[in-house]
């Protein structure tokens, strides 16, 4: 599915919080098309590497390349940017005081001049495919664990983006709500989305992905087809690391 | 003892609504611009401009810090001394100018708090969908900030009653003031209780208006 056009491209990554040091210099490209699961013990910085993809952490060296551009923190275009990547939460951070259908239109209809008729039109479009159409106009205060991290998928899928970044989404849920939640990701992957996913559901990753990273103490450890990583891993850490969870 | 309380409460009420009637004025007047001009400050006082941030904190931290008495004190004697041009102005408006400062301080702490209250992860999802900075403010944090704003400004317009009893020391006709007048008139202790009485009643009825704010407010979350 991949056909080598670089999507993300990130070089030596380095990103600090106060004295800790938590990203020690992460080079790595993700193409166009690519599933790509990042998996590791926790505090080893999944979380921090993916939000610096979308600059929600800037670091403070090396560079992140979004199409091709430098994601510039103080430029004018970042918004322009994220507009096009995707992000996916583990707390959902849905709009509690916008209706369902409101915390998918707000966005493309004050960003993207979007006429509020059209983007409401694909909305629904966007909540059938997750078997929410008939919350529309509800409160997320209405809604499950699960719906709410269905609406935050199609949130960001109103904005057309070309590439989606999932941090844990499933790790707020109840266990009978990851299923329905996974499912929608699957689909989106098979579609053809480039998709950065950060999980603790090895089972998932080892079905979805093209490759896997393995990030352990800010660093990129191991990478690999899922069999390579889950089958046969050649790093100590990374074989301690999955004795412990599989 | 001479007369009763309820006597001269009989005679006099005329007097004293019209300085409760000033009392809430003079804090209506003080909150609406304090809260104008806090708003500024706190957006100051958020900004990530460091220099513009540390202005609006030791703006913050000078009015809180110092006594409301004192600052009435210096709007009313040093402002026209040292700027002999607004000689002219009624003297009420620079102590109705101290209000307005003092409050603006509290109103802004109020702001910058309920700002902060909002979950981080609202700006974050906000700005990852790649809504300008603008609108996140507008759109999502201050829609959900003003229902812990509101009824602290609520609170602050009830301190501000209170407040405002300073105000009478510079002969600004509000219901302390009355004091002085009755005072004129060998009515010492009494006018003190009826005073009382009315701030009480006051601020009692302005709390329980509050509390009833808060629970609409908190009924759509
Ligand atoms: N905003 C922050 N301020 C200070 N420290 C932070 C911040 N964000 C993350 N950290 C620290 O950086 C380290 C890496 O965090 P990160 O969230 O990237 O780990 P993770 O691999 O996603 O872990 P988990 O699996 O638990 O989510 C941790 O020690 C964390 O405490
Ligand atoms: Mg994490």
């Amino acid at each position: 599915m991949t056909d080598r056009t670089p999507m993300i491209e990130v070089r030596n990554l380095h990103k600090s919080f106060g004295d800790l040091h938590v990203l020690k210099g992460i080079s790595e490209t993700i193409y166009k098309g690519e599933v790509v699961s990042i998996i590791g013990p926790s505090g080893g910085g999944k979380s921090t590497f993916l939000r610096c993809l979308n600059l929600l952490e800037v670091p403070e060296q090396g560079e992140v390349y979004f199409e091709g551009t430098l994601l510039d923190p103080k430029g004018t275009d970042l918004d322009a940017h994220r507009q096009k990547i995707g992000m996916v939460f583990q707390q959902f951070n849905v709009f509690p005081h916008l209706t369902v259908m409101d915390n998918i239109t707000i966005t493309p209809t004050l960003e993207l001049k979007v006429p509020k008729e059209e983007a409401e039109k694909e909305a629904i479009e966007l909540l059938k495919t997750v078997g929410l159409e008939d919350k529309a106009n509800e409160y997320p205060r209405k809604l499950s664990g699960g719906q709410k991290q269905r609406l935050a998928i199609v949130r960001a899928l109103a904005m057309h983006p070309d590439v989606m970044l999932f941090d844990e989404p499933t790790s707020a849920l109840d266990p009978e709500m990851v299923k329905d939640v996974l499912e929608v990701i699957q689909d989106l992957a098979q579609s053809g989305m480039t998709c950065v996913i950060v999980t603790h559901e090895m089972g998932f990753a080892k079905n979805i992905s093209d490759r896997v990273l393995f990030i352990d103490d800010g660093i990129i450890a191991e990478e690999g087809t899922p069999e390579q990583i889950f089958d046969n891993p050649q790093e100590e850490r990374t074989k301690e690391f999955l004795s412990k969870v599989l | 003892m001479g007369k009763g309380i309820i006597e001269v409460f009989l005679e006099y009420w005329p007097m004293f609504l019209r300085g409760l009637v000033g009392t809430l004025r003079y804090a209506f007047v003080a909150v609406l611009f304090g809260s104008i001009l806090g708003a500024l400050v706190a957006l100051l006082h958020l900004s990530k401009n460091k220099v513009l941030s540390k202005i609006a904190s030791v703006y913050v931290n000078v009015l809180r810090g110092t006594p409301l008495l004192v600052q009435m004190y210096i709007a009313y004697y040093f402002i026209p001394m040292a700027i002999p041009a607004l000689n002219s102005i009624d003297k009420v408006y620079y102590v109705l100018l101290a209000l307005i400062l003092n409050s603006s301080a509290y109103v802004s702490e109020i702001i910058r708090g309920g700002i902060n209250a909002v979950d981080i992860g609202q700006t974050e999802a906000a700005r990852s969908l790649g809504m300008t900075a603008t609108h996140c403010m507008t759109r999502i944090i201050l829609p959900q900030a003003i229902k812990n704003i509101l009824p602290a400004l609520g609170n602050e317009y009830i301190a501000m009653v209170k407040e405002t009893s300073l105000a009478g020391t510079f002969m600004l006709y509000e219901l302390m003031y009355t004091r002085t007048l009755l005072a004129n008139k060998y009515l010492i202790w009494q006018p003190l209780f009826i005073i009382a009485g009315i701030y009480l009643v006051v601020t009692l009825v302005l709390s329980w208006l509050v509390g009833l704010m808060e629970k609409r407010l908190s009924v759509s979350d």
